[in-house]
Order: C-alpha cells, then structure tokens, then sequence
C-alpha cells in the first residue's frame, strides 16, 4: 500500500505547482503575474483530483460494451466545472485589475500602495 | 511489476514526462519578467495540462482545459496585459521569506502526500465508495461524466453556472461605461493578412459546427454544455479578432449576449422548478416523462443547453468587454 517517491511522484509535482503558484503570488508585486500564479495554483489543484481517479489499463469513463475498466469519472465531473469558474474568476481578477491601472496608473503593489500612503498623508496634514 | 510490462510502465512514463515539463514551465514562468513571454508561458502550461489529462483518462476536463485554459484564459490575459502594458518591476528585496514559507508548505504538502494510496492503485477509498454506482449507467447515458454532471450532481452544477454568470454580471459592472458614440471605427483588425482572411473564413462554420457538435454530442462522447460554449465563444473570438470587434457585435449584438448570459441559468432553474410542478423534487428529471429514463434523457438535454448558453453568453461578453476597452484607449490616445 505505502510506495516510495516512484508511487507519488504525481502529489509531489503537484505539490511543487502548487507551491510555486503560491510563491508568485506572495513575492511577485505585479498584479498581473500574481494573477498567473493563483491560476498556476488553481490548475494543480485539477491534478490533485484527476491523478487518483486513474486506473493503469483503465480507459475513459464513456461506457462501451468492449471494456471494464473505467477511470473514476467523479474527479472529472469536479474538476470541468471548476476549470470554468476558473477562468471566469480570473476575467474578474483582470477586470479588477484594468481598473486599478486606470485610477493609479500602475499593476506595481508597491507603487500602489505608495500612491495611497500619499493620499492618506495629505489628507491627514489637512485634518 | 509481473503484470503485462508495458501497460504499467508506459501509462506512468508518459505521465511523468509531461509532469516534470509541466513542472519546468512553471519554473521558467516564475523566474520570467517579460509578461508576455509570462502569458504565453501559462498557454503552454496549459495546454500541457490539458495533455496529461487525456492520458489520465479525463478526456471530457481536458477538451475544457485546452479551450479554456489554452485558449480563452490566454486571450483574455494578452486582452489585460494590452491594456496596462506594464513590464514587471524588480522586487526591491530579496523574497525570503515567502521562499521560505513556500518551502515550508511544500514540506508539509509532500509529507501528507506520502500517505496518500500509491498513483493508480485499484484498491484506493476513491474506487470503492460512489464511483462504481455510478458506472452502472442508471440513467442510460454512456459518457458517465455527462451523466454525473447533469442527473447525480445537477445541483452542483447549478451553483457553478450561476458562479460563472456571477462573475460575467461582476465584469460588465467593473467595465461598463455610460455612453460612448460608436462612430463608424473600425478598430483593430487584420483585415490586410489575406492569408488568415480566408482561413478564418473557411474555418469558422466548422469551429461553431463543432461547437454544437459537442454541445449534443455530448451524452455518447467527450463534451457537454462547458466545453461547447467556451467553442462556439472561441468561434466569434476568433471572428472578431480577424474582422474586426464591430463586426462581431453587428453578427453577435450585445443585447443577445447578455440575454443569453442569464437566459441559460434560467432555463436550468426552470428545469429544476419543471420537476417540481410534476410532483418531483427540484431537478428531479425522472418525472420529467412518462418513461424515467426517457426523463432523464430530456432533463440532461435542456441542462446541458442552459449551461452552454450560459458559458457562451459569459465567454462572450468577458471578450467584449475587455476587447472594447482597448478600442477605446486606442481611440482616445
């Protein structure tokens, strides 16, 4: 039952996605890139799901008289309909992030965050 | 590994290829500055996965996947990267620590997975509890993924679709604009490049041809309501990138878009409610005709509709948008 690297070398390339996914998102300051890096994140998480289902010498779960062996569809039925609302969410991320670069002029956290830092201290030396 | 060599080894070393260039492009991806180059690396990482899914077995995820992670999401990330045409900064410091945490998580991550049931071991929880009953075909429609989708977890299903018309309503909020005069512009197109003049000509009734292939195709072979509106949206992408944005809103007007946005969740809710007044519960399809199965048969057929209506429609407008905005700035400048 417990296998070495060899048997779970598809969780540990997941893993590596995954977490690459998350270190663009925490270290990389460009919204944009940011933005690959959670749909880099998000589409391990379809690895995650799909690879267990599989059945070496099983085939596609579409029912024909000729074969037994059937992959579990259930990880399929998930992972379609979470492919979609990925990239509808992404479109939002975009959107979002057309707007910011319309009001502060960049997609730079940090010159975003320096832009609203000066709105907050001219404000403050009014009051 | 007594068991016919072939089978074991191959299955595994064909996916474990396309992991470890899967895990490259990332890399290469993480270290890139250029965004472009960025984009079109997440296309291939993309249309890697999409790869790794058929040999998986999940046809009907990867016709998704090369769609709309290949296609669709790339579009739409060259779209953005067009309008804030930015360059990615140097980082003023080194990223330590969130390296380090990533490395952490990673430990953790591959620590767990260690116990985890070996890759395609038949004897894993996930073969044995509602994957066989599944297989048995209750509702007499041979691609079992269509079946789960539409019958077993119609529910589900519902919230995703009005997930994906959520976030369609969320774009059209963030950027719509009151009113602006269309004056005969013509906008970006490629109208000089006869060679994609007439191949985009050629291949666009097939593209949408096959998009309703896949739409009713789809309870005997890979497709559903998902994949084909992401190809019939891809189709008037494809047309308006060729001839022109206001080409394809005269073939495909706003108003039907956004019509058919919430028509396809409200033909899946009448669906469910259809159930409901011939003494069923919501999205109860066997009630749907006199012969069960033959109600199934109709309730995944408007299901599946209502879903591709909806994709389309959303697909569709998310293009539009973004497309028109660039118009504009282009215009303005």
């Amino acid at each position: 039952m417990s296998g070495g690297v060899v048997e779970h070398f598809t969780y540990i390339v997941t893993v590596f996605l995954m977490v690459a996914g998350l270190y663009i998102v925490m270290a990389r300051g460009n919204l944009i890139k940011k933005l690959v890096g959670l749909s880099v994140f998000q589409t391990s998480v379809y690895l995650l799901y799909v690879a267990p289902g599989k059945l070496i010498g099983g085939t596609a779960p579409i029912l024909a008289p000729q074969y037994t062996v059937y992959s579990n569809p259930l990880p399929h039925v998930l992972i379609l309909t979470a492919i979609v609302v990925g990239v509808a969410t992404l479109a939002l991320g975009l959107a979002l992030t057309v707007r910011i670069k319309e009001t502060y002029g960049t997609i730079e956290e940090d010159e975003i965050t320096a832009a609203d830092n000066a709105v907050q201290d001219a404000e403050d030396a009014h009051s | 590994m007594g068991r016919p060599f072939g089978g074991i080894v191959i299955e595994t070393l064909i996916v474990n290829v396309l992991l470890v260039l899967m895990a490259f492009a990332v890399l290469v991806l993480a270290r890139t500055r250029n965004l472009f180059a960025v984009v079109v690396l997440s296309g291939i990482y993309s249309f890697l996965m999409a790869t790794i899914l058929v040999a998986l077995d999940a046809v009907d995820v990867a016709m998704t996947e090369a769609a709309v992670g290949a296609g669709v999401s790339t579009v739409l990330l060259l779209g953005a990267l067009h309008l804030c045409k930015s360059e990615e900064a140097r980082p003023a410091h080194r990223p330590w620590l969130p390296l380090l945490l990533s490395l952490a998580t990673a430990g953790l991550l591959i620590y767990g997975a260690m116990g985890l049931p070996d890759f395609a071991d038949p004897n894993a929880p996930i073969h044995q509890h509602v994957a066989p009953r599944y297989l048995q075909n209750e509702v007499d429609v041979p691609n079992v993924v269509t079946a789960v989708l539409a019958s077993f977890r119609g529910f589900d299903t519902l919230g995703e679709t009005v997930v994906v018309f959520t976030a369609g309503a969320g774009i059209i909020a963030l950027l719509r604009r009151r009113k602006h005069k269309e004056k005969g512009r013509e906008g970006i197109a490629m109208r000089d490049d006869l060679v994609l003049l007439v191949v985009g000509k050629l291949l666009i009734p097939f593209i949408l041809l096959f998009a309703l292939y896949v739409q009713f195709h789809g309870d005997f072979g890979p497709g559903g309501g998902f994949q084909a509106g992401t190809i019939f949206a891809a189709g008037i992408v494809f047309y308006a990138i060729i001839f022109g944005l206001d080409k394809a809103r005269r073939v495909v007007p706003d108003r039907l878009v956004e019509t058919l946005l919430a028509a396809g969740v409200l033909l899946f809710i009448g669906v469910g409610v259809a159930g409901l007044l011939l003494g069923g519960n919501f999205l109860d399809y066997f009630v749907l005709d006199k012969d069960p199965i033959h109600g199934q048969h109709r309730g995944i057929f408007w299901v599946e509709a209502g879903v591709g209506i909806t994709v389309s429609g959303v697909m569709l407008k998310i293009f539009y948008m973004f497309a028109s905005r660039g118009q504009r700035e282009g215009n303005e400048e």
